[in-house]
């Protein structure tokens, strides 16, 4: 009798546990599943775009650095109102570079090269001009893409 | 037709049927007093010297690649006499012919056209005409004046026929080919035997970094032999003309250096600015030990031990370091956390803005003042610490992974013996 | 009151869907205990990474863009960006390369015990069938994040496929929608990954699934089983027990040895040095590498691949062939040749794992 209670007392112990066990399982499956689910914030249209930057967040002569693709690049806004992009590293080595509204073009900062508003190396010790980028405007959106 | 070929080609493989030939071709040349009209307009000069063996021909076969030829220039736009002639009258001296120059002459007898505005702007608007008056200034040019026929001039560097164009790759003055032309003399021990000057810059040179960025990595931009002596004019820079050539392409440096204190008292010593410490010839890639107060650095050499100097090249020296090390800790954490799979892309954004102070404190050095230097580390030092944090945090996602599945394992394996104790259970109920 | 209702809903759900008969089937159906018990687990276990496979699958379908300048960026931003996207990817590269390790461990443990012998020849087929698409799975998802190793493996992959005789050029153009492996390979593989591949495994895992619960298991020749459990619910929780710590390894693995990324695929760049493709095709890849150039009259690599085409008919027609099984006997030479070609496999795959590819 004793010992039948005991049994009984043991399995609805297990039973406990494996409820528990089955719903800690089914936590651990679902938890990841359902953060997964929830999408992330993106600025990347495309894997070759990026959103660079709103329409009018940029005066005319004037620059602005932006991740594309894990590298920095730079979008100007010349003084008379193009979008241009290009990668920001700058060729000679490496540093990031950056728009000087005073001169009107992008300049390194390292060894003052300076390129003009097409990328191309005025002077100073740069090898090459700067890789350029396509702008398209799309809505409220200034994207960069690679050029095809 | 076919067999007149056939007769060609095996003409031509024929030494003595050719020698033949030519013997013959002269003769009807010469009996025939109006050439027809193909031979006049290959012109006489071409007709003869093809025909002609070994120095005499060399000429008319370098013609095919001539920058003049293919301009429509011929033998006699240069060397003058008449092509419409036949034999040795063309080369008559009062038809204007002028033969082959001696060497004090090429300059004078290239500048006939090269130093001619408004000739030369017939063929290219944008060439400059001022190469014999900047040669006359040169150390070849004025010891050509002095009967030093040894000295190069024209064609020693641009070739003879053919001249190719500056922009011809095969040209002995295309810029990846300038070290080597220089050298033809200048590294030349035995030709350059009583100047008194050396001959192993060529050698230094390719050793140099300017040398491995032309020669190793094809940097047209990069500069040869030319960009500090100048071509025309070649002459060595002289001590206060230093820093103007490097400044060149240096400027940030340059502008740097001139406000610092070493200008004043490079000046006062009679010191060259830049090649003091960096050398001329062999500029190497600049280390981090050349500034500070260790066997490798420069400093030393002028500045006394305990002296102001040196506390300023030690304290620019740490503001170096102190942002190196922050910056290899961080890219250390971030390779770490990276290595894990976690996604490091934004903190090597971070990095890479303090790599970039980096470089731009190592330049910042020819301020020679602590204070600009550490300006520009204490920013570079405020990205390193981001990076920091942020390859602190990927380590941190890296930790609650192995939490996060140490506690799943656990709830798993239990699960999976809770699992078997029941399935055992059940049998033994059966049982 | 609560009986009778219950009764009732039995009663509706009977009337429409007849689930009583499987119910009672399961209920009466057992299995065998002996002392080789434990290969039936190997069958679950091959299910449930394929379980996982479709779940995982889908997971990154949402996220993922089958195209040449988005595929590998996208696959990038799942493990960066997506909450939990690293595991899920992790799991699904780690699941695929278990899956086709436990394939083949099922097949053999099954062609040892001859568990195909009457009546299960098409259970075998069946499965043999599924080996076939386990192995187009593994060589289509493989492209897939578009990495430069894929890519070439990829390109190595589809020019064998070239070599069939007579039928090879038009085989390798059907794969790589093209001359060459581009973006539209891409794309053909993510359709063929994703659509083609799961609509037939469906179905042919559907069948080898139904005729494994008609047939039940089988016992390996005189094997005596020392008793018999039934399979719901005995042997079903066993089965999910196992499962767990099936994912249990899955998630440790993850977790621990992420899978790589490597590098965005450059079509253009030069192959680099040592190109292979994954390890269970490295013994195919390894015997062409062995041939000679010119086997009789005939190219080495055609006749390789020949072989390779006779030896899978071979292998689907095993049941038909062991005509000693059918009178339920052992017969050795059988055997022999199972592990003969064991042991090719297990030696060609660690030749190509060991030699340069070059």
């Amino acid at each position: 009798m004793e010992s039948a209670e005991r049994r009984i007392t043991r399995r609805t112990f297990l039973d406990y546990l494996l409820g528990a066990g089955l719903l800690g399982l089914a936590g651990i499956v679902l938890y990841p599943l359902t953060r997964y689910l929830i999408p992330p914030k993106v600025t990347e249209v495309t894997g070759g775009s990026v959103i660079a930057a709103k329409v009018g967040e940029l005066a005319p002569n004037s620059g602005k650095i932006f991740p594309f693709g894990g590298k920095p690049a730079i979008l100007i806004n010349t003084p008379d109102g193009q979008l241009r992009a290009f990668t920001a590293v700058c060729t000679h080595l490496a540093c990031t570079v950056q728009y000087r509204p005073d001169l009107a073009h992008i300049w390194c900062a390292c060894h003052d090269g300076h390129y003009d508003l097409r990328g191309q190396v005025i002077s100073g010790p740069p090898p090459r001009p700067l890789e350029e980028y396509q702008v398209t405007v799309k809505g409220d959106n200034i994207i960069v893409s690679r050029k095809g | 037709m076919r067999s007149q070929t056939f007769l060609r080609n095996s003409l031509r493989h024929s030494a003595a049927l050719r020698a033949l030939l030519r013997a013959i071709l002269f003769f009807v040349l010469l009996i025939v007093g109006s050439p027809s009209p193909s031979v006049a307009q290959q012109e006489s000069c071409v007709t003869c010297h093809q025909a002609l063996e070994g120095r005499l021909a060399a000429p008319v076969k370098g013609m095919d690649a001539d920058v003049h030829a293919k301009r429509g220039l011929s033998c006699s736009s240069c060397h003058g006499g008449d092509p419409k002639r036949i034999g040795m009258d063309a080369m008559d001296p009062r038809a204007g012919y002028l033969g082959t120059p001696k060497p004090s002459e090429v300059p004078a007898f290239c500048g006939r056209c090269h130093s001619d505005p408004a000739y030369m702007r017939r063929y290219n608007p944008r060439i400059r005409t001022d190469q014999v008056a900047e040669y006359r200034t040169s150390v070849h040019g004025q010891r050509l004046v002095r009967g030093d026929t040894k000295v190069a001039t024209c064609t020693s560097c641009h070739g003879v026929h053919p001249v190719r164009a500056v922009s011809d790759p095969r040209s002995p003055v295309y810029a990846t080919n300038i070290p080597t032309t220089c050298g033809r003399c200048h590294a030349d021990p035995a030709y350059m035997k009583g100047y008194g000057i050396p001959t192993d810059q060529l050698a230094k040179y390719k050793r140099s970094i300017h040398g491995e960025a032309l020669l190793q990595r094809g940097n047209r931009l990069a500069p040869a032999c030319n960009g500090c002596h100048g071509n025309h004019g070649a002459v060595p820079p002289g001590v206060e003309s230093v820093a103007n050539v490097c400044s060149v392409c240096h400027s940030a440096t340059r502008d740097l250096f001139v406000k610092s204190p070493h200008k004043v008292a490079f000046d006062r010593m009679g010191l060259p600015e830049c090649s003091t410490c960096h050398g001329n010839h062999e500029v190497a890639r600049p280390t981090d030990e050349m500034i500070g107060t260790g066997p490798e650095a420069f400093c030393t050499r002028c500045h006394e031990p305990g002296s102001k100097g040196l506390a300023a090249a030690q304290a620019m020296r740490a503001s170096l370091e102190a942002l190196k090390s922050r910056l290899a800790e961080a890219e250390t954490l971030v390779a770490k956390a990276a290595n894990a799979g976690v996604e490091m892309s934004d903190a090597r954004l971070t990095l890479q803005e303090a790599q970039t102070r980096l470089i731009q404190a190592r330049n910042v050095i020819h301020s020679f003042n602590p204070k600009q230097v550490e300006a520009v580390t204490t920013e570079g030092l405020k990205f390193a610490e981001k990076g920091v944090a942020a390859g602190k945090a990927g380590l941190a996602e890296v930790q609650f992974r192995r939490r996060g599945l140490s506690i799943a394992l656990v709830i798993l394996v239990g699960t999976a013996i809770l699992l078997f104790l029941k399935a055992r259970e059940i049998e033994r109920q059966k049982m | 009151m609560a009986e009778e209702r219950y009764g009732t809903w039995q009663r509706w759900s009977e009337e429409r869907l007849r689930l009583r008969a499987i119910v009672e089937f399961l209920r009466h159906k057992t299995v065998p205990i002996h002392r080789y018990s434990f290969v039936y687990y190997f069958g679950g276990i091959t299910l449930f990474l394929f379980l996982v496979q479709v779940i995982t699958g889908i997971l990154l379908l949402l996220y993922y863009r089958p195209s040449a300048d988005a595929a590998y960026e996208s696959v990038q931003f799942i493990m960066s960006k997506v909450r939990f996207g690293w595991l899920i990817r992790s799991i699904h590269s780690w699941s695929a390369n278990l899956m086709v390790g436990w394939v083949f461990v099922h097949m053999f443990s099954t062609f040892f015990y001859r568990a195909y012998r009457r009546p299960r020849e098409f259970t075998w087929v069946s499965g043999a069938l599924m080996l076939f698409l386990t192995l187009a799975f593994a060589f289509t998802g493989y492209l897939l994040p578009w990495n430069k190793l894929a890519f070439f493996a990829t390109k190595v992959g589809t020019e064998i496929a070239g070599d069939v005789p007579l039928v090879g050029k038009y085989v390798m153009l059907l794969l790589r929608g093209g001359e060459d492996v581009t973006e539209a390979t891409l794309s053909r593989f993510f359709g063929i990954h994703v659509a083609i591949l799961p609509a037939l495994a469906t179905v042919i895992l559907g069948i080898h699934l139904a005729l494994v619960q008609v047939h039940g298991m089988s016992r390996p020749i005189s094997v005596r089983a020392e008793r018999e459990i039934s399979f719901y619910p005995d042997f079903l929780l066993r089965d999910l027990a196992v499962w767990i710590l099936v994912l249990a390894l899955l998630g440790t693995l993850a977790t621990l040895y992420p899978w790589p990324l490597g590098e965005k695929a450059d079509p253009l760049a030069p192959a680099p040095p040592g190109i292979k493709p994954e390890w269970y095709f490295l013994f195919m890849f390894q015997t062409l590498k062995l041939l000679p150039s010119k086997i009789f009259l005939f190219e080495g690599e055609m006749v390789g691949i020949m072989a390779f085409l006779v030896g899978g008919l071979v292998l689907l027609l095993v049941p038909f062939l062991d005509v000693w099984a059918q009178r339920e006997q052992q017969n050795r030479w059988v055997t022999t040749l199972g592990i003969l070609a064991v042991a090719y496999l297990v030696i060609m795959t660690i030749l190509g794992l060991a030699l340069p590819a070059m």
